[in-house]
């Protein structure tokens, strides 16, 4: 279960509106993509999801339960850049989350905890199609590559979300098609509630399930920092699993 | 031949030769004005020929000494790489300590970086008496210098360094469990250690000069002290291949960190390709 309540979330910066009234109900195992022009929240949204940043005003619930004040292992993300470690291997970047899970003083494993710990991100790096490269350093892998390592590596710990920051942006387009197939894939076989920034229009319809546009309905241009954004659609597209275009 | 001169490159061969120019010339710019010097007074003390070094060279670092009975250069070499090798370890290690403590922890960031950052300022050697006074004119206080020397400078390049890691990679190991131990210990070492090698290596310079200059002041051996005491002398033929030696010591120390980083980090190299 992952379901979240957004209730009149606002965040403010010094002389500065950047969210306003944000109001929201996502019911567990949606795909709510978040679009919107530049410099509108929608990264910040997201920044507060992961609690990189505290709400000024109202609260954002996890089933039923207030958001922690910092990041922890319920909620994964994948980032435009730098989702992966560059001085570990494919395989050693995925079993670092059971490596820290398993090992509170070293946060490494050895032996047979280390060999069970490999067998299971193994499954994981042969289900993002890495298993050729399992012993190479992201610095040797293409972008498309990374970013898929980025999401093995944030599935093995089975957050309750996946939080998603433009994480094709920088790729070209044949590799954005396999990146669709993946992510759909995983996220009906994981059942997790996927939130995904991007400024891809199509790219939003063809994987949500849910859009969520953010744009500022009031503006004072005398003042542009008076008013915030908020989210203007909330459009559901009515389908339980996202067809891929081909 | 229409190239722009930044185009124009040296083959491999070439390289070696423009490398080894300046190092032919100064050699023998430094033969031309010896054997003009000793033409006109044999016995010049101040720019001693081929022989007159082969002699030293052999008096020095082949021949017992008459008094101690020890071989000289290398009684001293070994004194002195034991103060530097003493004094960079400490460093090395409180370097790395406090960057990564005021690079992570906000709390000791707003703590310690300003009285670091001051500290810095202080020039060691204004304070070389202060520790003659405190350590003695041992050992210890050679090491001190050397120590506090480049400290500062250490702790406030890796907290740089630890600055300079992407965020978004601490975010990360947090959403996947991590501890601030762990952080430290699993994404931040790791990714800080080469840098705490170049760091080191930048610093060889000037652990050598307080080394150099701790030993000239107060020592009864050590390569810095053999060097000011055959300053008395005149004694240029000892003076220079000393110099050549201490050079090359330090030129292999950096040659030796820069391979450690080569060999210890392969993901560097991966990074950059």
């Amino acid at each position: 279960m992952s379901q979240v309540s957004v209730r009149n979330v606002w965040m403010e910066y010094p002389g500065q509106i950047v969210l306003e009234r944000i109001n929201l109900e996502i019911a567990s195992g949606e795909f709510c993509v978040l679009i919107g022009p530049s410099g509108c929240g929608k990264t910040t949204f997201l920044r507060l999801l992961l609690s990189m940043e505290t709400p000024t005003r109202g609260e954002i619930l996890l089933d039923g339960e207030k958001l922690p004040g910092e990041p922890g292992p319920d909620r994964g993300v994948v980032f435009q850049r730098y989702s992966v470690f560059p001085h570990l291997t494919v395989v050693e970047n995925v079993i670092l989350g059971l490596e820290f899970a398993g090992s509170r003083l070293l946060g490494k494993l050895f032996g047979p905890a280390r060999r069970r710990a490999i067998a299971e991100a193994e499954r994981v790096i042969e289900s993002v199609g890495l298993t050729a490269a399992r012993d190479k350093y992201p610095g040797q892998l293409s972008g498309g590559m990374q970013q898929r390592l980025a999401i093995a590596q944030t599935l093995i710990r089975k957050p309750k979300l996946l939080l998603l920051d433009e994480p094709f942006g920088a790729l070209d387009p044949g590799t954005k098609l396999q990146m669709y197939e993946l992510i759909t894939r995983l996220w009906r076989e994981e059942g997790v509630t996927v939130f995904m920034v991007t400024h891809d229009l199509k790219e939003g319809f063809t994987l949500a399930t849910r859009v969520l546009t953010f744009d500022k309905v009031r503006n004072d241009p005398d003042a542009p920092g008076a008013y915030g954004a908020t989210i203007t659609f909330n459009l559901p597209l009515g389908k339980a699993a996202p067809l891929v275009a081909a | 031949m229409s190239r722009r001169v930044i185009n124009r490159r040296p083959s491999r061969g070439g390289k070696i030769f423009w490398g080894a120019a300046p190092f032919l010339i100064a050699v023998i710019v430094y033969l031309v004005f010896s054997a003009l010097r000793l033409a006109e007074n044999p016995n010049d003390k101040l720019l001693p020929g081929l022989a007159t070094f082969g002699a030293a060279i052999h008096r020095m670092a082949f021949t017992q000494d008459m008094r101690s009975g020890e071989i000289l250069l290398w009684a001293d070499t070994a004194s002195s790489l034991r103060r530097l090798g003493l004094g960079l370890a400490v460093a090395t290690s409180l370097g790395l300590i406090f960057g990564v403590a005021t690079g992570v922890v906000p709390y000791v960031r707003a703590g310690l970086s300003p009285f670091i950052a001051v500290v810095s300022m202080v020039p060691p050697m204004a304070i070389l008496p202060i520790l003659f006074i405190v350590f003695g004119l041992a050992e210890l206080s050679k090491v001190v210098l050397i120590v506090i020397g480049i400290t500062p400078f250490l702790i406030r390049d890796l907290t740089l360094k630890v600055g300079e890691l992407p965020g978004e990679l601490l975010i990360k190991a947090q959403t996947l469990g991590a501890s601030t131990w762990q952080i430290i210990l699993r994404v931040v070492l790791p990714q800080i250690l080469p840098r705490l090698a170049d760091a080191v290596r930048l610093s060889l310079g000037p652990a050598w000069l307080f080394l150099i200059s701790a030993e000239a002041i107060a020592a009864t051996d050590g390569l810095g002290y053999r060097i000011f005491l055959m300053r008395r002398y005149m004694a240029m033929d000892v003076i220079l291949p000393y110099v050549a030696w201490i050079t090359f010591l330090a030129f292999l120390m950096d040659w030796a960190l820069r391979k450690f980083n080569q060999r210890c980090f392969p993901w560097l190299t991966s990074e950059a390709s």
